[in-house]
């Protein structure tokens, strides 16, 4: 590694500063700040309704923040698609910030090969054979090579969601978020999709993570934040946060999920 | 009292049938034609976000789809060129008015479709990076004309019916002709009949032919 690399390494890829978010008189996010570096995983947990889809959704703009700012690669991200002056756009950002949804949210008019090239090949306007080398690749990292023909609707939930992640990582992101993505599968299969995703993590990809499985929370991120009622009330280590947790409501919240 | 049905004197006619069906085939396709056009115009005002388009092509939608087709098609022939001053020919006011009426009707199949799409599939084209507008196209689109193929074929067969109202401004389409006819033959059993088993051979495959694309559509979701 050259000196060049050790430097970016320390600077933050993506950074929330003064985060707000309102929905009319509704104040959801409270004025939030985080900075995630390179290989950094960070996991959001809290309770239902505290504001972490709101938050890592405010992170590729899928929402736009009525407060603050989001940089990424230490440039602010403006409000339009493209980039302006020094502004990058928003369309810039979601191209290297990837997301995997809670409801999968595959195209079910294209196959699961189709579902992964189509980033690659009408965003980022790669040649068709390249693209699709790359999805065999990664379908066959979350271990759906053989499924590269099947349509979503014959796909189990599991399967699913990994060809959402592979889909994600067609965009060779530099960050993916994740919100919930375990949440709406059955319990056998959610093991299949957190391997995937520990994988990710061991390969050094920074990712930002809400879910409500404490024990991957703990054991995947270096990082969690507790989020309540629109604030982080609480950040650290897995060990500080979710085995020794000092705020009262941490507390009852990690003890419910223990169970 | 036992009726004996004369087909033959009627038949002798058969080129005025003909060529009143090729007239109602005409105006159908031409008005469905300019129908998705406008349609897809009225579809995109209704969906975008100045709330002035969304009036205006709402308005037109309520007045197209709340007065009788008859009732606009006099109104275009007799009352609309006092309006502007000058007269209008009756062929353009057929397939004026049965574009505008048939538009009316397309926008909100189309916009149905769109709207119906669940917003994930938005979100999830947004989140690779796509645009509104490829978003629009290569997710949302697809997905939405596959969905209103079923309403868009049964509107277009009560389309090819309506074309037999442009008979009461003088087009020469399939109803007019059998009019026509029965005023030389008077024979009403048999050219009225002729005229309505014509609509059926001509619309039959088409109402078969949505049922087979309407079973096929759900084998594929
Ligand atoms: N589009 C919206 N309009 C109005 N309120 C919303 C909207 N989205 C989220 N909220 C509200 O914001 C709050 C936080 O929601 P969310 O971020 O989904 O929480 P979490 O993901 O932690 O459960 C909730 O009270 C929710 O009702
Ligand atoms: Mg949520």
């Amino acid at each position: 590694m050259n000196m060049t690399t050790n430097s970016t390494a320390a600077a933050p890829v993506i950074e929330a500063i003064g985060l707000q978010k309102n929905y009319g008189p509704l104040e959801v996010l409270k004025g939030l700040d985080l900075s995630l570096e390179r290989g950094e995983v960070v996991a959001l947990i809290g309770p239902s309704g505290s504001g972490k889809s709101t938050f890592i959704r405010c992170l590729n703009m899928m929402e736009i923040p009525t407060g603050g700012t989001i940089r990424f690669r230490q440039k602010r991200v403006g409000d339009r698609f493209r980039d302006k002056g020094e502004d990058i756009g928003i369309g810039t950002l979601r191209r290297h910030v990837g997301m995997v949804f809670q409801h999968f949210n595959l195209f079910p008019h294209k196959t699961v090969l189709e579902n992964v090239t189509e980033g690659p090949i009408v965003v980022c306007k790669r040649p068709k054979a390249e693209a699709r080398e790359l999805a065999m690749d990664l379908l066959a990292q979350v271990g759906l090579g053989d499924k590269h023909a099947a349509y979503p609707a014959h796909l189990s939930g599991g399967q699913k969601q990994r060809v959402a992640i592979a889909r994600a990582l067609a965009m060779e992101p530099e960050v993916l978020l994740l919100d919930e993505v375990t949440s709406a599968l059955d319990p056998e299969l959610v093991g299949e999709v957190l391997a995937v995703i520990r994988g990710l993590a061991d390969k050094g990809m920074t990712m930002a993570i809400v879910t409500h499985e404490m024990a991957f929370a703990a054991d995947v991120a270096s990082r969690v934040l507790f989020l309540d009622q629109g604030v982080i009330a609480e950040s650290g280590s897995a060990e500080d946060v979710i085995l020794n947790p000092q705020n009262p409501r941490l507390q009852g919240f990690v003890a419910r999920f223990r169970g | 009292m036992t009726y004996s049905w004369d087909f033959h004197s009627v038949w002798q006619y058969y080129d005025l049938f003909l060529w009143g069906l090729w007239i109602s085939v005409v105006y159908t396709f031409g008005s469905i034609f300019f129908g998705i056009v406008i349609g897809l115009v009225t579809c995109a005002a209704r969906l975008s976000s100045w709330k002035l388009l969304n009036v205006i092509a709402r308005i037109y939608q309520e007045i197209f789809r709340c007065t009788p087709l008859l009732v606009q098609l006099l109104w275009f022939y007799y009352a609309f060129p006092l309006l502007v001053g000058g007269s209008m020919d009756n062929r353009v006011a057929a397939l004026l008015t049965l574009a505008l009426y048939v538009g009316a009707f397309y926008a909100e199949i189309f916009r149905g479709g769109i709207v119906s799409i669940d917003r994930g599939q938005h979100e999830a084209a947004s989140a690779i990076g796509m645009s509104p507008g490829q978003s629009m196209r290569r997710i949302i689109l697809p997905q939405a004309l596959k969905r209103v193929l079923p309403s868009f074929i049964n509107q277009s067969v009560i389309q090819f019916k309506n074309t037999s109202l442009v008979s009461v401004i003088s087009v020469a389409d399939l109803a007019y002709m059998a009019a026509v006819v029965n005023g030389q033959t008077y024979r009403p059993l048999e050219s009225y009949t002729l005229m309505a088993g014509l609509y059926i051979a001509m619309l039959l495959p088409l109402t078969q032919a949505a049922d087979w694309i309407e079973r096929r559509l759900r084998v594929s979701d």
